[in-house]
């Protein structure tokens, strides 16, 4: 092993402080990513060892909650991967039609565009009034961020051809207000929203959905920690609920792969069997 | 630094055993790499990861392509997948591809590396911690520095680095930003890396 065994031992300790003291659990979270992430972080806090950055981390909460923004990956986009939305649209959205009331679960929302990106398709399918959207993330940072829906107006922009690709009904601009350089989300698209903090690695089920989204949370898992969330994902949704994931996502490689179908695999839309 | 490699020299190249090679390139890769994995026989067994530099907003044809040419399974990486022997992987656009500690392969989204995602860094880097010596790495032409600073980690991490020539290479910047961080153990042109190729193979397996 090249990474030397020091450092292998102090980032180990380090995740373990964070679980004991703050119960968030990064332990089986993919260690490569996790290592650059906080070798990221050792630069912006000024430490010279991951030990330093531990002693700081566990006397200050504020600095924890700092060191929490390095460990979660907000890196999201308006319909991302038009493609998927455009199968919802098609295949998932006739079957959710049949529900009087419709319960749908984004978990690992980060700051809500997957979250925005839902209410509006569900909107044009005239179906947001009877849905109510669980949308959780374990950072209060960007679930703060996805409440207010305020985005960059050039990011905003550039989701424009994305929203068009996935079928989009209306002109984008309809959708939010522009106000120098940030868009302004319609706050009504969150009026059945409820954001909440939840760990697909320490919490349980809380409700039962017809549809979970959970797109680019998984890749940061190993295995084990994936196989916690697709249990979850099982255990909430009704019979034959959707589960939809990222495009890199698979269930695959996991002990639930017998207990999901694929419905649009290219576009990583299953159903539980 | 030596600058020729021929599997047929009399003089015995002591070449190291490594279980993995690692690939990065950018402008000019996909006919870069063509060259150097031409040389590539059926049956080779070693595995290879490669990061190519492309747009990241469209499926990529990039696994086709070498499929229709090598001899060898190719295919894009997936997440979580065990590396297996004698495959040639490529990152998904988008993505960034690491190798873990027990070997799978693992993908992510976080920031770009010099504009890049896949960024080279992050595979090799992440290479070098799971492999350790037993690495080989390999940087070919390109426009940016992405992956010089982690082919020196492969180094210093006792793995094994080559360098497209940069007057050979369509573009110079990224052989010359990693022979200005480290010198690697071959600096050559595109035909001697495909020999190399098929001789660290014999060597290893």
């Amino acid at each position: 092993m090249h990474q030397d065994r020091d450092t292998e031992i102090e980032l180990r300790l380090l995740i373990e402080a964070i679980y004991l003291k703050y119960s968030y659990d990064f332990r089986d979270y993919s260690g490569a990513s996790v290592k650059r992430r906080v070798n990221h972080a050792l630069r912006q806090f000024d430490c010279s060892t991951i030990s330093a950055l531990q002693e700081r981390v566990l006397h200050e909460p504020a600095a924890f909650m700092q060191l929490l923004q390095f460990l979660t990956i907000p890196v999201s986009e308006m319909f991302r991967d038009p493609g998927h939305f455009l199968a919802i649209r098609q295949e998932v959205v006739p079957l959710l039609r049949t529900y009087p009331s419709i319960k749908i679960w984004i978990a690992g929302c980060s700051t809500g565009e997957e979250v925005y990106s839902m209410a509006i398709l569900l909107r044009e399918e005239g179906l947001l009034d009877r849905t109510i959207i669980y949308a959780t993330d374990i950072n209060p940072t960007s679930l703060e961020k996805a409440k207010q829906g305020i985005f960059s107006l050039e990011n905003v922009r550039a989701y424009n051809q994305n929203y068009l690709k996935a079928g989009g009904q209306r002109a984008f601009s309809d959708y939010y207000t522009g106000a120098y350089e940030y868009a302004i989300f319609d706050k009504t698209l969150r009026e059945n929203v409820t954001f909440a903090d939840h760990s697909l690695a320490t919490d349980s089920v809380f409700s039962e959905t017809q549809l979970i989204s959970c797109r680019n949370v998984l890749i940061y898992f190993n295995k084990k920690l994936q196989d916690r969330a697709f249990g979850l994902f099982h255990d909430s949704l009704c019979h034959r609920g959707f589960l939809v994931l990222g495009s890199k996502e698979t269930l695959d490689f996991s002990a639930y792969s017998k207990s999901f179908e694929a419905l649009v695999k290219q576009e990583r839309i299953y159903r539980k069997s | 630094m030596k600058t020729t490699f021929s599997s047929g020299e009399s003089t015995e190249q002591v070449l190291p055993v490594v279980d993995a090679i690692v690939v990065g390139a950018s402008a000019g890769g996909v006919e870069a790499l063509l060259k150097i994995f031409s040389a590539i026989k059926p049956g080779f067994r070693l595995p290879i990861l490669t990061v190519l530099h492309v747009p990241e907003e469209r499926r990529s044809q990039l696994a086709q392509v070498f499929q229709a040419r090598l001899p060898i399974p190719v295919k894009e990486a997936d997440d979580k997948e065990s590396i297996v022997p004698g495959t040639l992987y490529f990152a998904p656009p988008g993505y960034h591809l690491s190798v873990e500690a027990d070997l799978s392969l693992s993908l992510s989204q976080e920031d770009r590396v010099f504009y890049s995602r896949p960024s080279i860094d992050i595979l090799f880097s992440s290479a070098g911690d799971a492999f350790g010596a037993r690495l080989a790495g390999i940087l070919l032409t390109g426009a940016n520095p992405d992956g010089a600073a982690s082919l020196a980690y492969i180094k210093q991490g006792g793995g094994m680095t080559v360098v497209q020539d940069p007057n050979q290479a369509q573009a110079r910047t990224m052989p010359e930003a990693a022979l200005a961080l480290h010198e690697p153990d071959y600096l050559l042109p595109l035909h001697d890396i495909g020999e190399l190729l098929t001789e660290l193979e014999r060597i290893a397996c």
